[in-house]
């Protein structure tokens, strides 16, 4: 087995018994990276000195114990990271170098992680292809010439083609989830609160997570361990104590109450998605758990409140973005020409796009009718929520309508791309916690995923029931042919 | 719901975006139909449902108000595209012209 195909609980094993190296895990990563990322284009900037030099302190001796001690980790390029570019994976943050790590990049440091590189992302997290990037499009490691889904594809597609051992994402609407769907990965969204969103350059505050894509359920119950917990710099998240995620991995589900929503199972997705997805939650139920079917009544206008809230939100966000502080700027003829002038040109379309709907849904005279209509019905979507857990543990249902699709397919078509996100946004909106993980393949080899979705601060049940269905198929261990 | 042209222009101006002619054009017509996608939501009837806008219960959270080291100036302006004297160096916002004496 090749040391870049390790998962982090196999490489931890290794590294703490003296069989593997930090350097020589590192270098088998990089040398990786350099076979493979012309092709899958996961990165957009790589930190191979600072990995290595950082590699030979930990085998001189450094960070004993450490939970990722030697562990080569990747993060999406919308954290910021001290002295390294951080892009969002925009022209108008192409020379930005943060002065201070994101609080989850600094507890990836002091749990002992190699830090080796910063992935590709749809501009600003907004998009389900990474084809919204401003530098190029990552492509998916099971088929290259399909889109890695997005926003964190570059975080997926990193991890599925052995890339790095595992990575860090953040989820909006479902960018974890529906990339980690698409590229056969494991990947978590925590609840709203969980971690800390210090140094996440902001998309929309009320929904924006971070969370973790890894090869298997255990990793991301050991990252999720890692990052997750109260940030004096960040006023929301949560002071809630951080259970030992690894416990929940018993494997036993026997009696847990788990719920198949049926509006998730709608005309027009691939067949062989709700197959494998049923097929699963058959899986679940021979391993002693209660199927039963909940509803979740207003999961059509998911997808309408958020891409009038997400906007809204986004389109104060990005005002920070005028030329003046950091950034590209470009000179008008006055300080207001100049604002525009750098805006224009800083940004891309789907950007452009999102802010002008958001700064539509919040002037004078249509407030009451989008934006605030908006926030009513996300009450009602986090009530249908609050409902169906108060019958069952944890909800299961497809990540995505489809596998991965072409890129280019959807450039053109804001709406359809906005409904690969169809079974992803509603957690969001109701600020729970989802996991996606693979479930089978389609007829072209293409990765299925399937959501365990929890309450808030369920992270434990979540990952209790996908460790018990991981560990009785083999999906995750399959990888891809590149 | 088709968004005018017009309508276009004021949005683009109060978010401080330069548009081309033909990403105007574009954006009309795709703006038009998210936008006719959300009226959907007017079938419901929220009259009786508060709005949610954070899943926190959380209200003005506080820290203890203590001294420590701010992030050093030098570090905030070397991202600056212009600074000049320790601060960010912008175009003047009122103009050059100095303004007219004003007789009592």
């Amino acid at each position: 087995m090749n040391l870049y195909e390790l998962t982090i609980h196999e490489a931890r094993r290794l590294l703490d018994a003296g069989e593997v190296s930090a350097e020589e895990l590192t270098e088998a990563v990089l040398a990786r990276i350099l076979e493979v990322d012309n092709d899958v284009q996961a990165y957009i900037t790589l930190m191979p000195e600072e990995a290595l030099e950082q590699a030979r302190a930990i085998d001189a001796g450094g960070g004993s114990g450490a939970p990722l001690r030697g562990i080569p980790l990747a993060v999406k390029d919308v954290l910021c990271t001290a002295g390294v570019p951080t892009t969002c994976g925009s022209r108008i943050l192409e020379n930005f170098i943060p002065p201070y790590d994101a609080t989850v990049v600094a507890r990836l440091r002091a749990a002992g992680a190699i830090i080796i590189g910063k992935t590709n992302t749809d501009e600003f997290a907004m998009g389900s292809s990474t084809e919204n990037s401003a530098f190029f499009p990552t492509h998916n490691p099971w088929d290259l010439s399909r889109v890695p889904g997005g926003s964190s594809g570059g975080s997926a597609a990193a991890v599925a083609a052995g890339e790095c051992l595992g990575a860090l994402g953040t989820d909006t609407g479902g960018s974890v989830r529906q990339p980690a769907a698409l590229c056969g990965v494991v990947g978590l969204k925590p609840t709203y609160g969980r971690v800390s969103r210090y140094g996440l350059v902001a998309f929309a505050s009320s929904l924006d997570q971070v969370g973790v894509l890894t090869k298997d359920v255990t990793d991301a119950a050991i990252v999720l361990g890692v990052i997750a917990g109260h940030d004096p710099m960040d006023s929301t998240s949560v002071d809630a104590p951080v259970p030992d995620y690894t416990a929940a991995l018993t494997g036993d589900i026997r009696g847990m109450r788990v719920g198949v929503p049926k509006e998730y199972f709608i005309e027009g997705m691939q067949p062989e998605v709700e197959e494998a997805v049923r097929a699963a939650v058959d899986q679940l139920a021979d391993l002693g758990a209660e199927v039963v079917e909940v509803s979740l009544p207003h999961t059509d206008y998911a997808l309408p409140v958020y891409y009038l809230i997400a906007p809204a939100e986004a389109s104060a966000n990005l005002a920070r973005y005028d030329g003046v502080r950091y950034g590209l700027r470009v000179q008008g003829t006055d300080l207001e020409e100049t604002y525009k002038a750098t805006r224009g040109r800083g940004f891309g379309p789907e950007v452009k796009r999102r802010i002008m709907l958001g700064t539509y849904a919040l002037s004078a005279g249509y407030y009451d009718a989008y934006y605030l209509k908006a926030q009513k019905v996300r009450t009602l979507i986090k009530q249908d929520f609050d409902r169906a857990f108060e019958q069952v543990d944890v909800i299961v249902a497809p990540t995505t309508p489809t596998t991965a699709f072409r890129l280019g397919e959807k450039v053109d078509d804001p709406l359809q791309m906005y409904l690969s996100d169809v079974f992803t946004l509603s957690m969001n909106l109701a600020g729970i916690c989802g996991l996606s993980l693979p479930c089978g393949f389609d007829r072209q080899g293409l990765p299925i995923g399937m959501q365990v979705i929890g309450p808030a601060f369920g992270e434990e049940t979540v990952l209790r029931v996908a460790y018990a269905y991981e560990q009785a198929t083999e999906w995750h261990k399959r990888r891809c042919g590149l | 719901m088709r968004l005018t042209r017009e309508e276009v222009d004021h949005i683009a101006e109060l978010a401080k975006l330069a548009l081309t002619e033909e990403e105007k054009e574009r954006f009309a017509e795709q703006l038009s139909a998210v936008l006719e996608y959300a009226a959907r939501l007017q079938e419901l009837d929220t009259e009786a449902i508060p709005p949610t806008a954070t899943v926190l219960p959380l209200r003005n959270v506080m820290r203890p108000d203590e001294p420590r080291p701010p992030t050093p100036r030098e570090d905030i302006l070397a991202n600056a595209p212009a600074a000049e004297e320790g601060c960010f160096l912008v175009q003047a916002v009122w103009g050059v012209e100095p303004e007219p004496e004003v007789e009592p």
